[in-house]
């Protein structure tokens, strides 16, 4: 579904802040495979997921998605075939619109957006349908502005918006870091059912180790702008938090000490 | 009213139903997306020139339609400026509205004014209306009704809550597969035409076009925009295109009133720019006032001298 072929990316080339984020990295993703990805700050987590969405342009490789060559593509474009949700919760939506009217804008994705209604009744029906699905009464609110909602409604109602009309790709960046842990743990569930319903190719970043393992069916680790490490499978199954922190410390070098990495 | 005789009542109103066309355009661009266009000033005055040179040929119905073309276009020119040349939005405008004060003038056959006496205009077309006392204010109700209803379905269009959208969030409009460049170029066309109609109207219904008729404009029509916004609220769409309107009425019998109580009408751009400024600063001013009394009250607490 995914083939990303050696993507270099390296920002402010030839300043003395010059930073290699990313450097020939290739992965490939089948099918409705669901993959986490680990790493510390700075490893290229979000630079490899912005390359991929469109928002910075590699300075090589390529990136093949569901058979078309997306490297060169605009952001936009890239988005009709991709989902994505933010670590900022206030990223995902409009918040002078109402629920409504930002579940229209994105169930309108990838069909031509002409002078036809914005939500006709049955769009209404349906989307009461689908916002019944989070389990936050948020149908009951339909007709209420975003800005009235919480972090955690917000980002499980970007997750619907991301999800709906079954994108090709589904990027998760850190989504839940920035929720408290009750709701964060709502949205990580969310997350799980709507990719294993709808079959959904994943990739989602977290600071959580335990979520990584918990989450998917594979798990990357990245260290400065490399894969270091792709657990699938057995392998996977068998891997335990303190392995993967001690594999990872003894790969990179560097002691973490840092606990919202292990387990926020 | 004591103070206003009826026909200064009645002609202020006449001012804010045109003008209202005006901020409804500058409530797109400064609103729902969010850019300050300053295109404005040079727009409104492109629409004056188009309708007034189209009038002197006889034309007038013409004239309109042309101004709404023309505002367009001025609109689309700062949009790509600012999406496809990368330069800052409020600069953007600033370069149209300055090539514009140029092109009106070509516009314009190089005279700085033409005069409409004594030439038809859509004001005086109609021969079966009530009287002429009211023709003017009728035909201009009947156009702004006719351009906020039409407005406002666009609004509820899929293309119009992406560009409510931009304003809102560009980040998500790219995310969920729209060109936020095309959704502003949308945006800033419409918002000129409206601007560059309000202007051709303006032209028409004082009979003359002027190349500096157009300076402040921008900023009369946010005094508009905040003041309806102040008075009539924000809760829906419908009442946000209701209360630019009535803003904007409500801003003509104000300037008409101070110049009843004698306000020289040279002075009539410094108290707009007043007026906007105090509108904006006021959020700012309210909270320096309430830490102001915080610190006072936890002074006084504690009886201990503030830093």
């Amino acid at each position: 579904m995914l083939k990303i072929n050696m993507i270099s990316k390296t920002f402010d080339r030839g300043s003395v802040n010059e930073k290699k984020a990313l450097h020939q990295v290739s992965l490939s993703l089948d099918e409705g495979e669901f993959v986490t990805v680990i790493g510390g700050n700075g490893a290229g987590k979000s630079t490899l997921l912005n390359c991929i969405s469109g928002v910075h342009p590699v300075d090589e490789g390529s990136i093949i998605l569901d058979g078309t060559d997306i490297t060169f593509s605009p952001e936009y474009k890239r988005s009709r075939l991709i989902g994505r949700v933010f670590q900022n919760p206030l990223l995902g939506t409009a918040f002078d619109m109402t629920i409504a009217e930002n579940l229209a804008i994105a169930w309108a994705r990838g069909k031509p957006h002409g002078l036809s209604p914005g939500i006709t009744r049955p769009d209404k029906a349906l989307f009461r349908e689908q916002l019944a699905l989070l389990g936050l009464d948020l149908e009951e609110r339909i007709n209420q502005k975003v800005k009235l909602l919480s972090g955690g409604q917000r980002q499980a109602l970007t997750l619907l918006m991301a999800t709906m009309g079954r994108p090709k790709l589904l990027l998760l960046d850190e989504h839940t870091a920035s929720l408290d842990p009750a709701i964060a743990k709502k949205v990580l569930h969310l997350t799980r059912k709507f990719v294993s319903e709808e079959k959904l190719t994943t990739i989602m970043i977290t600071h959580n180790m335990k979520a990584a393992l918990e989450y998917g069916s594979r798990t990357i680790m990245m260290h400065e702008g490399q894969i270091i490490l792709d657990l699938s499978g057995e392998e996977r199954a068998e891997m335990t938090v303190e392995r993967l922190v001690k594999y990872f410390e003894s790969r990179s070098g560097v002691q973490l000490e840092n606990d919202r990495l292990l387990l926020s | 009213m004591t103070l206003m005789n009826l026909a200064t009542v009645l002609s202020s109103v006449e001012l804010g139903v045109i003008y209202a066309i005006m901020s409804l355009g500058v409530f797109i661009s400064f609103r729902t997306l969010n850019m300050p266009d300053l295109t404005v000033d040079g727009s409104f005055v492109l629409g004056a020139a188009v309708s007034a040179v189209l009038c002197t040929a006889g034309r007038p119905l013409a004239g309109i339609i042309l101004a709404l073309a023309a505002g367009a276009l001025a609109g689309s020119v700062t949009a790509l400026l600012h999406t496809k040349l990368k330069i800052q939005p409020i600069l953007s405008g600033i370069l149209t509205m300055l090539a514009l004060y140029s092109i009106n003038l070509k516009v314009m056959g190089n005279r700085a004014n033409i005069p409409l006496l004594n030439q038809k205009t859509i004001f005086n077309l109609p021969e079966w209306m009530p009287g002429p006392d009211y023709a003017a204010l009728i035909i201009s109700l009947l156009l702004l009704f006719t351009v906020m209803i039409l407005l406002y379905f666009f609004l509820k269009t899929k293309i119009g809550l992406v560009l409510r959208a931009t304003g809102d969030n560009e980040q998500m409009v790219r995310a969920l597969g729209v060109s936020t460049d095309l959704t502003k170029l949308i945006g800033l066309a419409l918002a000129n035409a409206l601007v560059a109609l309000s202007g051709a109207l303006i032209a028409q219904y004082q009979s003359f076009a002027d190349v500096g008729m157009g300076i402040g404009m921008v900023i009369i029509g946010l005094a508009s925009v905040i003041i309806g916004e102040a008075i009539f609220g924000t809760s829906n769409l419908l009442r946000r295109l209701i209360a630019v309107i009535l803003g904007s009425i409500v801003y003509r019998l104000a300037i008409a009133f101070a110049l009843e109580l004698g306000m020289p009408p040279t002075d009539l751009k410094l108290i707009s720019a007043v007026i906007v400024c105090a509108a904006l600063s006021m959020p700012t001013i309210k909270e320096q006032l309430s830490l102001l009394q915080q610190r006072y009250t936890a002074a006084v607490n504690n009886r201990g001298r503030p830093l």
